[in-house]
């Protein structure tokens, strides 16, 4: 335990001793005198107009962003089992909308649900009279259901193969316990595959995250969104543009930062 | 053009039932024919246009890649750190933003250029700027994929290289290259898919490539289900088709090649 201690005192300041490298430090001083030379020239006087839609919008992405990942994630879970140990009309569905969906553009698919399926809704009049009519008529829950349907199938696909990377005396080792099938799932089964994906997962979400100003496309009022109306009103074209991808920066940046946090509290001897 | 009474009936939006008895009446068939009373030809073009950005970006991805690759690993520590600063940023910013960033800043920044030199402004063809934008984003994820594979190659492989007297051209082209083809195919044949997928993008600049012919086909016939259906197919085979040829390309770089399976 000492000797893992000492080893991150001596990372850190190896990692510090890093930053201050001579090149480092101009390249550095380079970045501020951009950012400071961006901050003096360009044209802010927007900001002030459009701060609370950005957050806004910002709230909106990150809201998308989380509510697609978890639901995806939960839809990937069985799909990915499936493929591994379902029977055969399971896992071959399965394997097609994996397929199907990773083989098509996530902007084609958000496109074919609003206006496709979109256009179809209002032919039925028991569709207009039911209750979800007025959900129907949105477009977020179209963008939320094609960000869902494709996180689940890249994330199906990363589970299928965790799912069969999980060691099979573990899993046999747990029935001769006496576990129930489900209790090894749940106990055992889930949480490596899970481990083992975590880094992909990882991943994965910050393709989610980009994938996210999409939805601008549909109408959704996302932080990518108010740029481009920014873009449009003001005919200003760069500052907005450069804000946003600062805004997507610092998401991108939390993110990987927190599945680091995560995959530290792993216990890293898996078998 | 004059528009049918049946027509004017449905853009002046009260008509929606005739619209269904008029969607009813043209048939699949008719809307994706390939000549041009249907879209068909019109997707098809989409399609050609989609596989030419898509190989073009990809090209420009590798050449991109691998000058990055031998940069992050035997360059100077300021062309590893910028090489490194590109990297985690074009990974780190979505597709869509790039897109525009370098579409405007890239044809704002050439004709500026070719004023100050005393040329003339030039319009920058949306075919040649798709392929350019979408290839320094290929060329992000493909330094990775890249250095990865030359990591991956045996140390002993290019020590030998070099004891031979090598020059490091003809090591390349003799032995990293080759060699790290193997490890560096499953992760290139994905960049490959994402290529033909990432064209959608262009749709959002106005290019005509196959979700915008499909968009334009769709909202003129109102026929979103058969369009984006059909677009979706093309698509699929493509990637299908792309599937069997990198499955063959794979079986081609692994020969002779001993690999651990894991």
């Amino acid at each position: 335990m000492s000797e893992r201690a000492a080893g991150s005192v001596i990372n850190a300041s190896a990692r510090a001793s890093l930053w201050l490298q001579p090149h480092r430090i101009v390249l550095i001083a380079i970045g501020v005198a951009l950012v400071i030379c961006a901050a003096l020239f360009m044209r802010w006087d927007w900001v002030k107009d459009y701060y609370w839609l950005a957050l806004q919008g910002i709230w909106r992405t990150l809201w998308i962003l989380a509510v697609t990942v978890v639901l995806g994630f939960m839809l990937a879970v069985p799909i990915g089992l499936v493929q591994v140990t379902g029977p055969r009309w399971l896992s071959w569905p399965a394997y097609w909308f994996c397929t199907v969906i990773r083989g098509t553009p996530l902007l084609l698919q958000l496109w074919f649900l609003y206006y496709g399926l979109g256009s179809l809704f209002p032919q039925y009049p028991w569709i207009r009279e039911s209750f979800l009519w007025p959900y129907l008529r949105q477009a977020w829950p179209y963008a939320v259901l094609s960000l869902t349907l494709s996180y689940a199938a890249y994330e199906g696909e990363v589970m299928r193969g965790a799912f069969a990377g999980v060691a099979r005396g573990q899993l046999e080792t747990a029935r001769a316990f006496g576990m129930s099938r489900w209790k090894v799932f749940r106990r055992i089964w889930l949480p490596q595959a899970t481990y083992r994906a975590l880094p992909t997962i990882a991943g994965e979400t910050v393709l989610q995250l980009k994938a996210t100003p999409l939805v601008a496309t549909i109408t959704v009022v996302d932080i990518y969104a108010v740029a481009s109306r920014v873009r449009q009103t003001t005919f200003i074209v760069y500052e907005p543009l450069l804000l946003l991808a600062v805004v997507y920066l610092c998401i991108t940046g939390i993110l990987v930062f927190a599945f680091r946090k995560l995959e530290a509290r792993i216990p890293n001897r898996l078998g | 053009m004059q528009i049918p009474k049946r027509d004017a009936a449905v853009h002046n939006g009260d008509g929606s039932i005739e619209a269904l008895i008029y969607l009813a009446q043209t048939s699949v068939v008719d809307l994706l024919a390939l000549s041009p009373p249907g879209w068909g030809g019109n997707l098809l073009r989409g399609l050609m246009n989609s596989v030419l950005i898509a190989v073009g970006s990809f090209s420009i991805g590798i050449v991109i890649g691998i000058g990055g690759a031998f940069g992050k690993l035997y360059g100077g520590p300021v062309t590893k750190d910028l090489l490194g600063l590109y990297t985690t940023l074009v990974r780190a910013i979505p597709e869509l933003v790039l897109i525009l960033l370098l579409y405007f800043a890239g044809t704002d920044l050439i004709n500026r250029l070719l004023e100050v030199l005393g040329y003339q402004r030039i319009d920058i063809n949306g075919l040649v700027a798709g392929i350019c934008v979408l290839g320094i984003v290929q060329g992000a994820y493909s330094t990775e994929v890249i250095r990865g594979a030359i990591l991956s190659i045996p140390q002993g492989q290019i020590e030998a290289a070099r004891a031979y007297g090598m020059s490091p051209g003809l090591m390349l082209r003799r032995v990293t290259l080759p060699a790290m083809l193997p490890f560096a195919i499953p992760g290139l044949a994905n960049l490959w898919l994402i290529a033909t997928k990432d064209t959608a993008l262009l749709a959002i600049v106005g290019f005509n490539e196959l979700t915008q012919e499909t968009r334009t086909a769709a909202s003129t016939t109102k026929a979103y289900f058969t369009f984006f259906l059909a677009a979706g197919a093309l698509y699929l085979l493509l990637t299908l088709f792309s599937n069997v040829i990198i499955a063959r390309v794979e079986r081609w770089a692994r020969r002779g090649v001993y690999m651990e399976t894991h």
